[in-house]
């Protein structure tokens, strides 16, 4: 089998190249750390939140949450305009046994920690109450019914965007799949030309092998790689970042496999066009970056939408959809099919471009 | 006459505006080493590339065993050896012949067997195991032609073979090539060296984008009416020059 003798030259040419394997593989564990670091600094900052109308017994367990401090405010327009001025970085009114909660929302950490403060003091005072109540019913009569409490309601509201507005939890599934993306796009694009440059492409025409064993010969070598990678960074991210993937971790691999055979046929067409490495480089902001913008890192809903359309030609924009899907509401393969469909649409289409395209160095 | 082998029918190539081959016939013999010489630029290389279907000519037709290139699987019994070192370098000397003999599709034993032969014929069975980023420009050559002797080739077809060869090894190569011609093999080979061109059965002589001359060394040396091919091609070449000028 050519293919296979062909993704088994590719694969000791990549193991070899010491570099690579590190851009492969320790590149994105960096970036994805030092992130982590960047955007938790914040969950260490104060947070100060103004209380209206709240039961002191329960303004007191909020208080006793560490780096949270609390302020009883006499009216709710007083709260809200300490928020105005920053005072405060959000305001939690109780009103006919619901809370009211206001968020400035300008760093979405703040706004997660108040949201579980409130929470978890919530819950905790309930339980201490029902405990209570149970405590007395239960000493009268053994078989009572469940003693019934009022369900408490939290109303959220957001001076600033929206609930979604936690930045790295949203961007840690799409940074994966970008991260597959980049770097077998630049390392598969690298490679081909150098074998174009170097004149091993021509002398490997000069065979009777088929064009479309070298295309699918180095799918199977970097989709392997593609698998390898996308596992590390997964179980980096989940167990060192400590991020909740809800989801099957099989689809979310699933999917950046695909993307890794997208990126590589994608590498392989544009090195056609480069004639070094530099102008390999180059495709960088032309390809790379609007993938960046497009991908779901910023909120595709607050663009124009003749700007949206272009996203929909980008395939790292359904990679990012599959994978946020995934990685936070639990996607099941059924519910990401459409993603993988048109993933597969773009691979079919590049694959069969660079089939064609190596008729440049031997017409048959 | 012969039964040629290779063909080329009135073949023209230009890269833009340059017309490098106008109108080229050659034919190649069944059995016979053929060299082509020619100065720097004179698209030997280009020929072979035609040839070999690399490049398509802007008008003609080349044929090899009577059919029509480019042709993919023909390419299978043809041994090439390109006048760039094409090699992987990350890869040792061994695993870039395995997988060429892959790509020829040559199996399992009869592949190390053949290994084994070629990289004794050009010397390098004791560096076969070094990456060939360590190797030097004459190992590099070695290993291209053991390349291009792997499988069971009716047609070889070397570019420049022998650059950077010492001479001893030279002679064991040419010794090599004859022991192949002699089994039936047809040697097509372009060279600089023109005592190398003596060795040869035919000399095809390639001046101003055409075969200005072919035949076998001795007749070539008694038509131009000197000593060796060196002095045909110097001959060859400043009549080439004088043409040019009363043109
Ligand atoms: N791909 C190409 N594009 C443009 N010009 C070329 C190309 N290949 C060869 N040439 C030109 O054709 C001429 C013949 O080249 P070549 O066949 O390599 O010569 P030789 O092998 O006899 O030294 C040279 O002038 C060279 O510059
Ligand atoms: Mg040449």
């Amino acid at each position: 089998m050519r293919t296979i003798s062909i993704a088994k030259r590719v694969t000791k040419e990549l193991l070899r190249d010491k570099r690579t394997l590190m851009l492969m593989f320790l590149a994105p564990i960096l970036i994805l750390f030092l992130m982590k670091l960047v955007f938790s600094v914040n969950s260490s900052t104060q947070v100060d939140i103004a209380t209206v109308d709240v039961k002191s017994s329960l303004v007191k367990t909020i208080d006793k949450v560490s780096h949270i401090s609390t302020k009883k405010y006499s009216s709710n327009a007083e709260a809200q305009k300490a928020l105005d001025n920053k005072k405060v970085d959000a305001v939690i009114k109780y009103s006919g046994g619901d809370f009211y909660v206001t968020y400035a929302n300008t760093d979405a950490s703040k706004t997660a920690a108040t949201k579980a403060a409130l929470k978890s003091s919530v819950v905790a005072n309930t339980m201490k109450q029902l405990e209570q109540t149970l405590q007395k019913v239960q000493s009268r009569i053994p078989n009572a019914p469940e003693a019934r409490t009022h369900q408490v309601k939290i109303h959220n509201k957001y001076r600033y965007g929206n609930s979604d507005t936690n930045f790295f939890d949203k961007i840690v599934p799409i940074l994966m799949g970008f991260f597959v993306f980049f770097f077998v796009f630049l390392i598969s694009g690298m490679a081909l030309l150098n074998e174009r440059t170097s004149g091993t492409l021509n002398r490997l025409l000069a065979t009777p092998v088929k064009r479309s064993d070298i295309v699918f010969g180095y799918m199977i070598s970097y989709g392997i790689l593609a698998i390898l990678q996308t596992l590390i960074i997964v179980l980096f991210t989940v167990w060192a970042l400590n991020v909740e993937v809800v989801g099957n971790l099989l689809n979310v691999i699933l999917i950046n496999f695909i993307l890794a055979l997208v990126a590589l046929a994608f590498g392989i067409l544009m090195s056609t066009f480069a004639k070094s490495e530099f102008q390999m480089m180059q495709f960088i902001p032309l390809v790379i970056v609007p993938q960046i913008f497009f991908s779901g890192i910023i909120p595709l809903d607050t663009m124009a939408n003749g700007v949206k359309v272009i996203s929909y030609i980008l395939p790292l924009k359904y990679a990012g959809d599959a994978l946020s899907g995934i990685v936070m509401s639990g996607d099941g393969f059924i519910k990401i099919l459409p993603e993988i469909g048109i993933l597969l649409i773009f691979l079919v289409i590049l694959t069969i471009l660079n089939i064609v395209g190596l008729k440049k160095y031997r017409k048959v | 006459m012969y039964n040629s082998i290779i063909s080329l029918n009135n073949i023209t190539k230009k890269f833009g505006k340059q017309t490098v081959l106008r109108n080229v016939n050659f034919q190649v013999p069944s059995g016979r080493i053929i060299g082509l010489i020619g100065p720097s630029g004179a698209g030997k290389s280009t020929i072979i590339k035609i040839i070999l279907g690399m490049e398509i000519p802007d008008r003609g037709v080349t044929t090899i065993f009577n059919q029509k290139m480019p042709n993919r699987k023909l390419l299978g019994r043809i041994g090439y050896m390109a006048q760039s070192d094409a090699l992987y370098e990350q890869l040792t000397g061994r695993e870039n012949l395995q997988f060429y003999a892959d790509m020829k599709e040559i199996k399992g034993r009869v592949a190390q067997e053949q290994i084994e032969h070629v990289s004794s014929v050009v010397d390098l069975v004791k560096d076969l195991d070094k990456r060939v980023s360590g190797y030097s420009g004459g190992m590099k050559r070695r290993l291209s032609l053991a390349i291009a002797l792997l499988g069971s080739n009716q047609i070889l077809i070397l570019d420049e073979p022998t650059v950077g060869v010492d001479p001893a090894l030279r002679r064991k190569i040419w010794w090599e090539l004859q022991n192949l011609r002699n089994q039936g093999t047809t040697i097509l080979v372009t060279t600089h060296v023109m005592d190398e061109a003596e060795l040869t059965d035919d000399v095809a002589l390639l001046l101003g984008g055409q075969i200005i001359a072919y035949n076998d060394p001795s007749s070539l040396k008694q038509a131009y009416q000197v000593n060796s091919i060196e002095d045909v091609f110097l001959k060859a070449e400043a009549q080439q020059n004088e043409n040019n000028i009363y043109r």
